[in-house]
């Protein structure tokens, strides 16, 4: 059993490895293009744009969005905002009419019906060549439109676009802890940029070419991770995303470790069941790097991580009952001539080396990412902080995620 | 589309993770063998302190006894006990290297014992011993809890000689002092002064079965507090 055991515990880490050398890799291969882009830009011609917001109940922030929409940099009359509230019960619906004199603004309401349908309803609208959809909690950069258009002008072959989603401003240890994070996912989503592996398009401004929606037809509910779903509908029908890492969306995460998980469950949740709809997407060379790398590595990563949360309480539980009974055996009086140091009980084991290359490397990817939205790679406390964090609360929600998709219960929203 | 250069490139990482793992393994590899090398090595200082101790005791014929003191005998003894302890703990338990070790050890340690007992009976010296049988299956958790106590003995009274026996090791020897002292099956058991002592012990109860301990604690205290002016001048 130990030896089962065993085995699965180095095949989980070999291949956790083996996904952080791969993106390390092609950073190596593909560094020279990262170009991080100051002050405006000037596109050749200026293609017409929707940006669709769905909001529900989001009063606190969706004065400050429809303002941040308001700034961008991109042509007004090339560009439309769609204001769509999905059923509020607070004043969402009142600000919003505030902007309804904007001649680049239209708004909607209709009965709650769920994000995907609140899309949809602006998708039904739309006349302009490129869609956008955004969460009404984001504020995006003045030049990120003009960035991400760039690169449809750029490549023609690109279908949709994701910008760098990154935290502003954060207010407590919660919020601090995340923006590490995002700086190590802006490493990496720029590594399946290169690779054409992108499997999620986040509400937080992805640029669609509207003929996604002609072909593909509009958001679905997808167990609330519709931006997950369409991203894997798109592969399927091999239509490309790019990620554009100097087209910056600020967006508010959650400020408490509850909230953070239940997000957290939401997507990895919804990550899961649209893995499962879409299985038939698993290891097909064909579909390239998000079959071979992206899904299963999601997947790898999940039961990794909680493996390794189990080995790890196990291990500290032994080492807690080794303890107790050190000390019901001895007492405290006597337990210091038990503490004698020498070098021989400092064991060097093959595991924790392994894993401090792999940390090494998720150091070195949060550094990047960092380097890409501040221009520095200057290391941060945040960074330990956020790894001894998540080592602990993130098995939490991969293991109900996993346990609320094998009794099919759906986490709630918020 | 995967295109051949993909293929090269999965196939390359693969070789550098597999490379990465290689390494780890060969850098753990390198401090187990130092470390089973420090091991013989105080073993072969042992081998060669007792074969010292032989051989002055064969002098002995025509020496006095107080040219036989404490400091010739191997003071290793008690130290390498703990490491052979950790070693089989924590590296592989079908580990032929440790057994071994634990074999050549068992040996010296019964070697010891006997040219210890030879001392005290021919000069008359008051040196405390504690034979110790105990398994290592996990299930014995009183041997857990021996081993603690007898660890703090050691660290405590350094003239106290505690000789650790796996039951169940096969070794002639052990078998040989196993029939001796009529040692029981249902370890951990101590043998003090050829009397079985069966069951989880506490420093406590050890300390009162041999009561010179007292006497050594009292002899170290004088001896730490003797300045060091009187030491150099005796």
């Amino acid at each position: 059993m130990a030896s089962i055991s065993s085995v699965i515990f180095y095949v989980l880490i070999f291949l956790s490895v083996y996904v952080q050398v791969f993106f390390f890799v092609t950073f190596l291969e593909n560094r020279k293009k990262i170009i991080v882009r100051n002050g405006k830009i000037k596109l050749s011609h200026y293609p017409t744009v929707t940006i669709i917001v769905s909001c529900w109940n989001e009063d606190k922030t969706i004065y400050k969005t429809i303002r941040s929409l308001l700034g961008i940099d991109y042509p007004k009359e090339r560009l439309k905002i769609f204001l769509v509230d999905d059923g509020s019960i607070d004043n969402t619906w009142d600000i919003m009419k505030r902007f309804e004199k904007y001649p680049s603004i239209s708004i909607f309401h209709k009965e709650n019906g769920g994000k995907h349908t609140a899309m949809n309803l602006g998708l039904q609208y739309v006349k302009t060549e490129f869609v956008a959809c955004l969460d009404a909690d984001s504020f995006v950069h003045p030049q990120a439109v003009n960035r991400m258009m760039q690169c449809f002008l750029e490549n023609k072959d690109i279908m949709a676009v994701i910008p760098a989603t990154i935290i502003r401003d954060p207010k407590n240890f919660v919020q601090k802890i995340q923006k590490i994070e995002y700086f190590g996912s802006i490493f990496v989503k720029k590594m399946l940029g290169f690779l054409n592996g992108l499997h999620v398009t986040p509400g937080t401004l992805p640029i669609y070419r509207r003929e996604v929606f002609d072909r593909l037809g509009g958001f679905r509910k997808a167990h609330n991770t519709e931006d997950g779903e369409i991203a894997l509908r798109m592969h399927q029908h091999n239509l490309r995303i790019d990620y554009c890492h100097d087209a910056y969306v600020y967006t508010v995460p959650p400020d408490s470790l509850y909230r953070l998980y239940k997000q957290r469950l939401r997507w990895y949740y919804g990550f899961m069941k649209n893995l499962i709809d879409y299985r038939h997407l698993l290891l097909r060379p064909r579909l390239g790097a998000l079959s071979l790398l992206t899904l299963p590595s999601g997947m790898v990563s999940i039961f990794s991580v909680i493996f390794l949360f189990t080995v790890f309480i196990f291990k500290f539980g032994n080492f807690l009952i080794e303890k107790i009974v050190e000390v019901q055996a001895v007492g405290f009086s006597e337990i210091l001539w038990l503490s004698r140091f020498d070098w021989f009980y400092f064991n060097i084991k093959s595991i924790p080396l392994i894993l401090i290359v792999c940390y090494s490397l998720i150091i070195f990817s949060i550094l990047v990412g960092r380097k890409i939205v501040e221009n520095h790679f200057q290391p941060s406390f945040y960074i330990v902080f956020y790894i001894a964090t998540y080592s602990i609360i993130a098995p939490i929600w991969f293991l109900k995620a996993v346990y609320n998709v094998m009794v099919s219960e759906r986490p709630s929203w918020r | 589309m995967t295109s051949q250069n993909d293929w090269k490139k999965y196939v390359i990482v693969f070789f550098i993770t597999a490379t990465l793992f290689a390494s780890a393994f060969y850098v753990t590899d390198y401090f187990y063998n130092n470390k089973i090398n420090q091991l013989k090595s105080i073993q072969d200082n042992i081998s060669i302190d007792i074969l010292s101790s032989e051989t002055q005791f064969s002098l002995l014929q025509e020496l006095s006894c107080k040219n036989v003191d404490n400091s010739v005998l191997s003071q290793e003894i008690n130290n390498i006990a703990d490491k052979i302890n950790y070693s089989e703990k924590n590296f592989a338990t079908d580990n032929t290297d440790i057994r071994y070790l634990k074999k050549y050890y068992s040996l010296l340690e019964i070697k010891d014992y006997i040219l210890m007992k030879k001392i005290n009976e021919r000069c008359n010296s008051e040196n405390s011993f504690i034979l110790y049988m105990y398994s290592t299956d996990p299930t014995c958790t009183d041997c857990i809890k021996q081993e603690y106590v007898l660890s703090v003995l050691r660290a405590k009274y350094p003239q106290l000689r505690i000789y650790s026996f796996d039951y169940n090791l096969d070794l002639s020897a052990i078998e040989a002092l196993i029939s001796i002292y009529k040692i029981p099956e249902n370890v951990p058991v101590m043998v003090i002064d050829g009397k079985n002592y069966p069951g989880f012990k506490t420093t406590e109860e050890i300390e009162k079965i041999i009561p010179q301990l007292k006497d050594y604690l009292k002899a170290q205290k004088e001896t730490s507090n003797i300045k060091p002016s009187e030491k150099s001048a005796s």
